[in-house]
C-alpha cells in the first residue's frame, strides 16, 4: 500500500524536547514539508534563538547556526550577505525578538534585509519557567506578573507586525495561529509566502505565529488554543499587515 | 583612492593602514558603528568595499556590529569590525560565542580613555579586557599590539591567518595615538591569504552532512569536554605564536616591558639615554595574548630590575609579575586618562630605582 502521508525528509526523526501541547513542534514540521516541498534543503541555512526553539536544529536536517539572545537577525544578516544566493530564515520567540532583540528586528526589516522571520509568539518566556514577556496580555498572569500583566507597571503588549508594517524596509508581514487545521495551513502557505518572498529578492519579510505555552499558561492544551482565539488574538489581530504583491 | 600598488609607500593614518590592510588581506565583509578615535576604519571600508566587491554596512549598534560580523565568520568569510573601548566592552558577549563557536573573525580597538565614556584620547587601559577574555566563560582571544602605522598593516595580514589557522577570534590592540597618526606604510608585497577550506561553515547543506555552528551544550558532560579542547587550542597557540622584539636586553641592568605607544615612548628614551651609568633594554610585546612569559623570565633572571611602562593604572605589570615570580623586583610607571609617559619621565623612574649618573640629559 502507497503511504499517502509522510513525515517530511527535512525532519529529523527524535524524541521532542518541547513540553506537551507546545506549538513549536508543529511549526518545525511546516518549515520542514515547506523545505522539501520547495525543494530548498541543500540552499537554506537557519537560525536558531535563545530560548525554547535553541534546539531546532535537532529537528531540522539543513545547515544551521545558533545566534546571542535578540541577535538572531544580525546573524542571520551576516550569513545572507555572504551568500546572497541561500535561504536564510530566523526563527525567533517572543523574548528574543521583541524585548532583547528589538533594535536588531527593528534594523534589519529597515534595512530591507532579504531575510525571512518567523516569529512564534507564545506571550511568555518558557525556557526560564514562564515570565512575562513583552507580548504577555493586560492583565495575563505570569510567573513576574502574579496579579497580572499592570499597564501602569509593565506597559503594553508589543504589537510587532503593526509596528514592522510602517517600516519601509518590510515587504511582507503577517500574523497568523495554530489554534486549528484550517489555521495551521493558513500558517503554512503564509511561511511559504514568506520563502518566497525571499527567493524573489523582494526583501524582509516575517510572519509572526500565535502559538500556545499550556505548561506556563496553566491552560490545558484545549484551554490554550480557546486562549489565543478569544483572547490573544484581540490583542494581536490576524492577517496579513504588508504584502509586496499587493502594493503599489 | 586605490591603495594595491604594491611596494609603493603611502601616507596613511593607522586608522586607514588597517582598514585597507583588512581588504587586501581578503576580508570582504566589515560591520562598524561610529566612535571616535577610530571612525577612518568605517570611512575607508565605506569607500573601499564597493570597488572590491565587499560588503560594508554602518549598523545600529555596536552589537549588531559583532553579531554580523558572526553571521559572516560562520558562513566562511573573512569578516572584521572595529570599534575604540566603549564599543568594544558592548561587543564582548558577541566575542564570547564568536569563541565558544570557534569562529574566526578580526576586532580592531582602538583604544581610549576610560573608564565610562573617558575622553576620546589615548589609552591601554583595556588590557585586563583584551587579554583575560573580557567576555563570559573560559577563552582567549588572540590580542596583537602593533606600535606604528606600518605595523597597523602588518599585524593585520598576521590577525586574519592566525583567526582562520586556529578556528579563533582575534584583536588588534592600537590606541588612539596609533589610530590617528600619519606614517608611510608599504602594503605586504608578496601577501597572499592564505584561504583555508572551511569545511564546518554554513553553505547550505547541499550534497553533505549538514553543519551546526553553536556554543551550547545542554548534555551533561559536553560542555567540559568542549572546553578542554578551546583550552588545548590556547596552550597550542600559546606554545607556538608567542612574539615579541628585544631592545639592548642582552647587558641590560633595567629592562623596560611596554607594548604599542609606550614601547615607542620606551625606544625614544633608550635612544636618547645611551650613555646612562645604567644599562637599559627593551622587551616589546607584539602578543599580548599569549604573552611573551619565557623571555620575561629569563631576563628576570639577570637583570637588577624590570620596569613596566603603560597608559593604564597597571595592567600588563601583573602578567610580567606572573612571569617574573619575584625572580627580580618589578616596577611600574603609568599614567592614565589620556596622559603619556614621557622619556623624562621614565629616567626619573629609573633615577629612584636605581642610582642613574646621567652622562646626557634628557631633553623631553
Amino acid at each position: 500500500m502507497e503511504a499517502t502521508y509522510k513525515a517530511p525528509k527535512t525532519l529529523i526523526d527524535t524524541p521532542t524536547h518541547y513540553c506537551p501541547g507546545c506549538g513549536h513542534g508543529t511549526v518545525h514540521r511546516l518549515i520542514a514539508e515547506i523545505i522539501d516541498e520547495m525543494d530548498i534543503r541543500g540552499k537554506t541555512i537557519g537560525l536558531a534563538p535563545v530560548g525554547c526553539s535553541v534546539l531546532a536544529y535537532n529537528y531540522l536536517d539543513i545547515d544551521m547556526c545558533e545566534a546571542a539572545h535578540g541577535r538572531t537577525p544580525s546573524v542571520a544578516t551576516g550569513i545572507k550577505r555572504v551568500h546572497p544566493d541561500k535561504v536564510v530564515f530566523s526563527y525567533q520567540g517572543d523574548g528574543d525578538l521583541a524585548a532583547i532583540g528589538t533594535a536588531e528586528i527593528i534594523h534589519t526589516a529597515n534595512r530591507g534585509e532579504n531575510i525571512t522571520v518567523i516569529f512564534v509568539n507564545n506571550a511568555v518566556y518558557g525556557m526560564t519557567n514562564g515570565q512575562m514577556a513583552p507580548t504577555t496580555l493586560i492583565n495575563q498572569k505570569t510567573l513576574t506578573t502574579p496579579h497580572g500583566r499592570s499597564e501602569k507597571n509593565d506597559g503594553y503588549p508589543l504589537r510587532i507586525c503593526e509596528l514592522l508594517s510602517v517600516i519601509e524596509g518590510s515587504r511582507f508581514i503577517a500574523r497568523t495561529s495554530m489554534t486549528s487545521p484550517k489555521n495551521i495551513i493558513k500558517t503554512k502557505q503564509l511561511l511559504e509566502k514568506g520563502f518566497k518572498t525571499q527567493i524573489q529578492e523582494k526583501g524582509f519579510s516575517l510572519i509572526e505565529i500565535l502559538s500556545p505555552c499550556p505548561v506556563y499558561w496553566r491552560m490545558s492544551s484545549v484551554e490554550s488554543l480557546k486562549f489565543i482565539d478569544e483572547e490573544m488574538s484581540k490583542t494581536f489581530p490576524l492577517g496579513i499587515y504588508k504584502d509586496w504583491e499587493n502594493q503599489n | 583612492m586605490t591603495l594595491t600598488e604594491k611596494n609603493k609607500k603611502y601616507l596613511l593614518t593607522g586608522n586607514e593602514a588597517c582598514a585597507e590592510a583588512a581588504i587586501q588581506a581578503g576580508c570582504r565583509f566589515y560591520y562598524g558603528y561610529p566612535i571616535t578615535p577610530q571612525n577612518e576604519i568605517l570611512t575607508h571600508m565605506t569607500i573601499r568595499m564597493p570597488q572590491v566587491g565587499g560588503t560594508s554596512i554602518q549598523v545600529e549598534s555596536e552589537l549588531a556590529a559583532i553579531n554580523m560580523v558572526y553571521g559572516s565568520a560562520a558562513a566562511g568569510a573573512r569578516a572584521m569590525t572595529s570599534s575604540s573601548s566603549p564599543g568594544i566592552s558592548l561587543k564582548q558577549e558577541g566575542i564570547s560565542y564568536l569563541a565558544g563557536s570557534e569562529l574566526p573573525c578580526v576586532i580592531i580597538n582602538i583604544q581610549r580613555g576610560g573608564p565610562g565614556l573617558g575622553d576620546i584620547s589615548p589609552s591601554q587601559a583595556d588590557y585586563f579586557q583584551a587579554v583575560k577574555g573580557g567576555g563570559h566563560g573560559d577563552y582567549h582571544t588572540i590580542v596583537l599590539a602593533p606600535s606604528s602605522v606600518q605595523e597597523m598593516a602588518d599585524l593585520v595580514f598576521d590577525a586574519f591567518d592566525l583567526a582562520d589557522c586556529y578556528r579563533n577570534p582575534v584583536m588588534i590592540l592600537g590606541d588612539a595615538q596609533l589610530g590617528q597618526m600619519m606614517e608611510p606604510v608599504v602594503f605586504n608585497k608578496k601577501y597572499k591569504p592564505v584561504l583555508s577550506k572551511k569545511d564546518w561553515a554554513l553553505t547550505g547543506a547541499d550534497g553533505r552532512k549538514r553543519n551546526i555552528v553553536k556554543s551550547f551544550y545542554s548534555v551533561k558532560g559536553e560542555l567540559e569536554e568542549f572546553n578542554a579542547k578551546l583550552q588545548k587550542k590556547y596552550r597550542q597557540i600559546q606554545a607556538e605564536e608567542v612574539r615579541y622584539e628585544e631592545t639592548n636586553t642582552e647587558d641590560a641592568d633595567i629592562v623596560l616591558v611596554a607594548y604599542g605607544t609606550c614601547a615607542r615612548i620606551c625606544k625614544e628614551f633608550l635612544n636618547k639615554n645611551q650613555s646612562l651609568s645604567v644599562k637599559v633594554g627593551l622587551i616589546r610585546p607584539i602578543t599580548l595574548w599569549p604573552f611573551p612569559s619565557d623571555i620575561i623570565q629569563k631576563v628576570s633572571e639577570r637583570v637588577q630590575a624590570i620596569l613596566t611602562v603603560e597608559m593604564s593604572a597597571g595592567q600588563m605589570v601583573e602578567d610580567v609579575r606572573l612571569s617574573v615570580s619575584g625572580r627580580c623586583p618589578v616596577h611600574f610607571y603609568g599614567r592614565t586618562g589620556g596622559g603619556m609617559p614621557t622619556p623624562k619621565e621614565i629616567l626619573k623612574k629609573i633615577s629612584e630605582i636605581v642610582s642613574v649618573k646621567e652622562k646626557v640629559t634628557c631633553t623631553t
